[in-house]
């Protein structure tokens, strides 16, 4: 099961200058926003989709789920 | 059915519907609290749409998601376009720009993502063509 940081890392590693805080009660269910500079101009799915490819087929797997909330920085 | 039938039944359906959601369960009976949630907020902006449930066959969910490119459940659709998951859907609800997205006249009183969905006739039902 990954840890709040281990998640925090990953997102900020595959995505050029993103910061993110991240947030887990459970280790399953995490809940994550990240500011990056790479957003700039993406529509909303867009921009979740860069976050959530960081985690693919990990989703309702070992990550039940990862509520996002996504901003420009 | 064929899983490239139930694509195009996806497809159609979402080509067909202005608002649609894709969802766990039914409005009136939501099977997931990220699809009550959704379906909650398309009532309080009192608009029709039609709803699917992904949960009858497990086909449906794998070709909605290889076609919206978007990995979770609920996923609410705007003539043909991914709108959002539940997340999006309550950024932009809390916003107000889920109602001029979906070109429905915003509700009155402050925007906040409702706990519970007020009554609402159900929605018209295209579960047959996905079965």
């Amino acid at each position: 099961m990954p840890s709040a940081d281990e998640v925090k890392t990953r997102i900020e590693t595959a995505i050029p200058g993103a910061q993110a805080d991240v947030e887990t009660a459970d280790e399953v269910h995490f809940s994550a926003r990240v500011r990056a500079s790479a957003f700039d101009g993406l529509s909303r799915v867009q921009q979740h989709r860069l976050v959530m490819d960081v985690f693919q087929g990990e989703l309702g797997g070992a990550i039940h789920a990862l509520e996002l909330k996504t901003e420009v920085s | 059915m064929s899983d490239n039938q139930i694509r195009a039944a996806i497809a159609e359906a979402s080509a067909d519907n202005d608002i649609i959601l894709f969802m766990k369960g039914t409005p009136d009976a939501p099977a997931c609290g990220f699809s009550a949630r959704t379906v909650g907020m398309l009532k309080a902006l009192d608009t029709p749409f039609v709803a699917v449930d992904i949960l009858p066959d497990p086909r449906i969910r794998q070709e909605l998601s290889a076609i919206s490119q978007w990995p979770t459940i609920p996923q609410l659709f705007h003539k043909g376009e991914l709108v959002g998951g539940c997340d999006i859907v309550t950024e932009m609800f809390e916003s107000g720009e889920l109602a001029s997205t979906l070109g429905v006249d915003a509700p009155a009183g402050p925007a906040e993502a409702p706990e519970v969905a007020p009554q609402m006739p159900p929605p018209i039902g295209i579960e047959n063509r996905l079965n």
